[in-house]
């Protein structure tokens, strides 16, 4: 099995968003960048297909910044083989552009699997994976919680409003992945070590500006202060009161 | 080149309330742009609900019926939506999509298909000299990014709760169209319902969601409890320290790592207020917090709180909120 992961470097989802000079973006100063938690699943899985396939090869891609090599060498830590970055400094806010970049790469390199966490945390997306499989013609399953492959066949169930999709699809396909698929390993200090000798290719990449102009990013509203209603179960009656006849919700 | 495509929902021929949102939306995105709504619904038959639409402010509901339609087919589903949009030669401005499971699923392909860009779970939109405007949350809610939207059609999908469905006094016109073409490779088998009443966190009007405080999983029981008490309009959440110690399935998971949610109320108990969860949860009309330690910074974000033992509290509220009903 050859999969291709496509990971993310995102911020910390501890991260206190400031806003920085240009109102457009977020201020990078003394924030913690992470691998994207939803990429963690898909590089779990593809890891877990190596290894019940017996062989295999496991190749991580990310586009990003010359920093998003930690982030290559985090899945390699966890044991992908090697990593690819698509180095561009600046990504476009259009999700399009960056699943152009990625479709170019993984043209015709004979995957089998193609996967991606179901979105990114910081900018949620949840598109590139999907516009992937579109630009390579292939089948698409979004947000697999569940899944089972043989002998090119692929079952996944992806939670749907009050239920679970049960969907069938042909190998090879694009798969994102969500919360739930399984449980990421720790890149233990044997792989962190073997993670800095496995290879690294940086590309240049181009991307073009795509078609989401930023007008502003700003803090969200902040709530009108609260009011603690009381203490115990004999406040409940005022704030049932207050829930029907202030807030009007009941 | 501004009218609107609303892509609505069925599921087992009912269209969904998801869809009164998204009519909703595109209504105000067409008034916008000075054009009319059209509202496409793919399903195997006649839908149930479809008459309704235009009460929402569609002018026209096509609905384009095609065998293996009746569950959601990806490929199918983008291949005749995009069809559509291209069909119509640049009369549409703007395709708007619900964020549901599917309506997330489906508009990327879409999009990729038309080479256009999307713009995900939207909480607002307008139109600036013919151009649509959206506001998305980022870093799960912590900033909202303002997107100016370059060329036509503008695809976007609009979280669900927060376009509001308006009633208009005026009935739509109603038009069947017979699809064909391949359904594609990806095939929806089978759908395993949840329990017969169980709403989804991303789409309950109301959430009872229980943290840490509950100190083991059997106790959400009293939030299920507190949840039925709402007579079928609650779900239960949760946060992500128990979703993580496996107390609770992952779809019940507020917050970053979550679902994003905007429910009319939301209850937190036992829920201490992690930034994370509060990204997730900020945007909700109104938040209820129930905790014992006062300076637990989910009351810094909530309307109403009350501190004290949830195991005390949280069946008395039940008890009140039954008798409103009652």
């Amino acid at each position: 099995m050859k999969i291709a992961v496509c990971i993310k470097r995102v911020p910390d989802s501890e991260t206190r968003v400031k806003i920085a000079a240009d109102g457009k973006s977020l201020d990078e100063a003394g924030v913690k960048f992470i691998l994207n938690p939803y990429d963690e699943f898909a590089v779990e899985e593809a890891l877990r297909r190596k290894e019940q396939a017996g062989a295999g090869e496991v190749v991580v891609i990310a586009l990003g910044p010359a920093a998003a090599q930690e982030t290559i060498r985090t899945a390699l830590a966890m044991g992908a083989d090697r990593g690819i970055l698509l180095q561009a400094d600046r990504l476009p806010v259009d999700g399009f552009e960056a699943a152009k970049a990625l479709a170019a790469e993984l043209k015709n390199a004979g995957f089998d699997l193609i996967l991606f966490g179901k979105m990114a945390i910081d900018d949620s997306n949840h598109q590139v994976g999907p516009m992937v499989a579109e630009l390579l013609d292939l089948p698409c399953v979004t947000t697999v919680a569940h899944l089972e492959i043989a002998s090119g066949k692929g079952v996944a169930e992806r939670e749907i409003e009050g239920g679970v999709e049960v969907v069938e699809f042909p190998l090879p396909a694009v798969l994102t992945t969500d919360k739930g698929l399984n449980e990421p390993r720790y890149p233990a200090l044997k792989g962190i070590m073997a993670a800095k000798k496995k290879p690294l290719d940086v590309k240049p990449t181009a991307l073009g500006a795509g078609g989401l102009e930023i007008v502003a990013l700003t803090p969200p509203p902040e709530r009108p202060a609260g009011k603690i209603v009381g203490e115990g179960a004999a406040a409940v009656p005022e704030l049932v009161r207050l829930l029907r006849e202030e807030a009007k919700v009941l | 080149m501004s009218d609107v495509l609303a892509v609505l929902e069925q599921r087992d021929g009912v269209v969904r309330k998801v869809s009164h949102e998204v009519v909703t939306g595109a209504r105000r995105l067409a008034d916008a742009l000075g054009g009319s709504v059209d509202a496409l619904l793919l399903a195997a038959g006649a839908a149930r609900g479809a008459d309704l639409l235009g009460g929402f402010g569609a002018d026209k509901v096509i609905t384009l019926i095609h065998a293996a339609f009746g569950s959601y087919a990806p490929e199918g589903y983008a291949r005749v939506i995009a069809e559509r949009v291209q069909t119509a030669a640049g009369r549409y401005g703007a395709v708007v999509f619900a964020a549901s499971a599917t309506g997330k699923d489906l508009a990327p392909r879409v999009a990729a298909r038309l080479g256009r860009p999307l713009a995900q779970d939207v909480t607002d939109v307008g139109a600036e000299s013919g151009a649509v405007t959206v506001v998305r949350p980022v870093y799960a809610g912590k900033a909202l990014l303002q997107l100016k939207i370059v060329g036509s059609p503008a695809l976007l999908s609009l979280r669900p709760n927060v376009f509001t469905p308006v009633q208009r006094p005026k009935a739509g016109a109603q038009e069947s169209v017979a699809g064909n073409g391949p359904a594609g490779r990806v095939v929806v088998k089978q759908i395993k319902a949840a329990d017969a009443g169980t709403l989804d966190v991303a789409e309950a009007p109301i959430i009872v969601s229980g943290g840490r405080g509950l100190k083991e999983p059997a106790n959400f029981k009293v939030l299920e409890q507190l949840a039925a008490a709402f007579g079928g309009r609650a779900a239960v959440g949760a946060s992500r320290a128990v979703v993580d110690a496996g107390w609770r399935p992952h779809a019940d998971q507020v917050g970053q790592t979550g679902k994003t949610v905007s429910p009319t109320l939301y209850v937190a108990v036992g829920i201490s207020g992690a930034i994370q969860h509060l990204a997730g949860m900020r945007t909700s009309k109104v938040i209820v917090a129930i905790n014992k330690d006062k300076d637990a910074p989910i009351f810094k974000v909530a309307d109403y709180g009350i501190v004290g033992d949830l195991f005390e509290i949280v069946p008395k509220l039940a008890e009140e909120i039954r008798k409103l009903h009652g």
